[in-house]
């Protein structure tokens, strides 16, 4: 069941669940924040409204730089701002911004340690028909090594709007990932979020569960449908499962990971991502150190992806729901 | 403000003392930059003790004007002049790229919170200083009175992230930027002019709608005027080229790019033995070239 303390869409499993893109909670959050500070500003590499940045923009057009297409300037710029006591966010497309601008990112954002925010819009292989050359799938590998940075990944439009309006308060430089496409609304304005925090947004109606996912973004609405469909198997005494949301990849809330691997003893991670390096590659991190447990990726298998719709990229590159199902009867079976 | 005589000559000496600190801690590191600090002692000079509105005592007065260093690797002659500024002891320039120290091979705001920016990976100064300029001009209009200052090396504006902020600050008139090019012509692996051509430099700085104004890296005087050349521009930032010698003030250093990326004891053999440099490098700065004698000898 859906846990009740998080007060979530309890609509989510409707045919006509609501579907907002998750840059568009953002581009609501970033009005807020700069109403609720006048030292927010925000600069784009002229994708303003494609990023949600044009609502900011109508509203404060004094605290808004169009930097033009030069993603490694974008970053500079915001961080010179940053020195001079703003709270930049800078917006562009995932694959330009950190994958572009990566090495900027790192020095005169991260290394000076500055509170910018960097808006990575269009991650993941759902940007579907613009083709590979603009699914960033790479982006989270690398931004969590870089020391100083916070990385969140949200579920939903809603949680989208909330931590734009957490990390305006914070002087952590910090990178927000975002995706394009429409997306079921998993939460509601009264769902908590804090930085670093997860949460247990699917639990068994009883008893412990066997398996634990861990899912960051928009597939954490695939990984809750998995686990209901596999709890009603069996006339209901199919597979437990608790789902974990992990918006925060980095710093990583590790206490709640082993948490939920004691109790499960069998983790399934699911994202829009390479394998390599991702929030998987960060659950096992802390797993291996903490409490080694089998775990098995979903994720994109060390390839880049190409043209299609959301749907058709999900299957093909192996993060739909029978994907997801097949993981977590393989995770069972490797449980010691 | 006008440069007397007497304070032309008190700065020359400055930049004198500030070049025997910059290879007694190149000497002491064994590793480092020679070059381009020497080349860029005078400018340096001249901005901290006559442009510069700072408090060395006060490093973190908000009213301060901003120098942003881009080209991270001359820092010696960072270190050496804020030392000498009162910023920390000279004796602390000793522990110059050592374990544990402020003075960071590339300056670190972490260790050092008095540098502005931290910097060594090329191209990214600039554009941080558009930023900072943009930010002042939010919050106290066009006609503000402080500066932001960038320092760049000539070869990092091989770097395109250059021309990205070149091409914001010109688009955005922004007067309270003045960026200070070390026209010194080398770069690690030789003349700028052989490893990319930069010229015509004015001419490409002009297209991007700069003020552009190029003058003597070491003549105190014309800098100045400079400066306040680029204060009084209007609607437009200004870039001076500062034409500086590589080595300035080390005649067997001067203009051979060889000594871009070496400290006395690990640089070119051909005008002084390896073992010996350091010992004939300060000598030489030491009696301005043999200019003075003591009367002991």
């Amino acid at each position: 069941m859906l846990n009740p303390q998080l007060k979530l869409n309890t609509k989510i499993f409707n045919e006509d669940v609501e579907q907002v893109p998750i840059r568009k909670g953002f581009g609501l959050g970033l009005v807020i924040a700069g109403e609720a500070d006048k030292n927010v500003v925000a600069l784009c590499a002229d994708l303003t409204e494609s990023t949600q940045m044009h609502l900011f923009k109508e509203k404060f057009p004094e605290r808004f730089v169009q930097v033009g297409v030069a993603e490694q300037n974008l970053a500079t710029v915001s961080s010179g701002m940053a020195a001079m006591g703003k709270i930049s966010f800078m917006s562009s497309y995932a694959m330009f911004s950190p994958g572009r601008n990566w090495e900027p990112i790192r020095t005169s954002i991260c290394y000076n340690d500055r509170p910018v925010k960097i808006i990575g819009s269009h991650a993941g292989i759902s940007v579907g028909p613009d083709g590979g050359t603009h699914q960033a799938i790479e982006d989270i590998a690398i931004t969590r090594v870089i020391p100083n940075l916070d990385v969140i990944s949200p579920c939903d439009a809603l949680e989208a709007k909330r931590a734009t309006i957490q990390i305006a308060k914070t002087k952590t430089p910090t990178y927000l990932r975002l995706a394009r496409e429409k997306t079921p609304i998993i939460t509601t304005e009264e769902t908590p979020f804090k930085i670093g925090k997860s949460e247990i947004y699917w639990m068994p109606d009883m008893g412990l569960a066997q398996v634990g996912i861990i899912a960051t973004g928009a597939l954490l609405y695939r990984a809750i449908m998995v686990a209901k469909e596999l709890a009603s198997e069996n006339n209901g005494e199919g597979i437990k499962i608790k789902v974990m949301n992990l918006a925060t990849i980095k710093p990583i809330d590790i206490e709640a990971i082993i948490t939920l691997a004691k109790e499960c003893r069998a983790i399934v991670t699911v994202e829009e991502h390479q394998i390599a390096g991702g929030m998987g590659s960060a659950v096992a991190e802390v797993l291996a150190q903490n409490c080694p447990t089998p775990v098995e990726f979903i994720g994109v298998h060390d390839s880049f992806g190409q043209s299609g719709t959301q749907d058709e990229l999900t299957e093909h590159y192996g993060m739909g729901k029978e994907s997801i199902k097949e993981a977590v009867r393989k995770v069972l079976k490797r449980k010691v | 403000m006008y440069l007397t005589q007497s304070k032309i000559f008190d700065l020359e000496k400055k930049a004198n003392d500030i070049r025997i600190s910059i290879i007694e801690s190149l000497i002491e590191a064994k590793s480092g930059h020679t070059a381009g600090p020497l080349g860029m002692a005078d400018v340096f000079t001249l901005f901290y003790f006559h442009i510069l509105r700072h408090d060395s005592k006060n490093p973190s007065w908000p009213e301060r004007d901003r120098l942003v260093l881009s080209n991270g690797h001359i820092c010696p002659v960072l270190y050496a002049t804020m030392a000498h500024a009162g910023y920390f002891g000279v004796e602390e320039l000793k522990t110059l790229r050592k374990f544990g120290t402020r003075l960071q091979g590339h300056p670190h705001r972490e260790y050092l919170p008095y540098v502005e920016t931290s910097s060594g990976p090329l191209g990214l100064g600039l554009g941080q200083a558009v930023g900072m300029a943009l930010a002042d001009r939010m919050d106290n209009g066009a006609n503000i009175e402080r500066y932001i200052y960038c320092f760049l090396g000539d070869g990092e504006l091989d770097e395109g992230a250059n021309w990205e902020a070149v091409m914001l600050a010109g688009k955005n008139k922004l007067r309270n930027l003045i960026a200070i090019v070390d026209r010194n012509n080398i770069q690690i692996e030789g003349y700028t002019e052989d490893v990319m051509p930069l010229e015509s430099l004015a001419d490409k700085w002009r297209a991007f709608n700069w003020h552009v104004i190029e003058v003597s890296g070491h003549d105190f005087q014309a800098l100045n005027e400079a400066v306040e050349q680029a204060q009084a521009i209007y609607e437009k930032p200004t870039v001076i080229i500062a034409h500086t010698i590589p080595g300035k003030g080390v005649k067997e250093f001067e203009r051979d790019y060889r000594w871009h990326g070496n400290p006395p004891g690990s640089g070119p053999e051909d005008k002084i033995k390896k073992a010996e440099q350091g010992a004939v490098v300060l000598a030489e700065l030491r009696t301005l070239g043999g200019q003075i004698v003591s009367e002991h000898q």
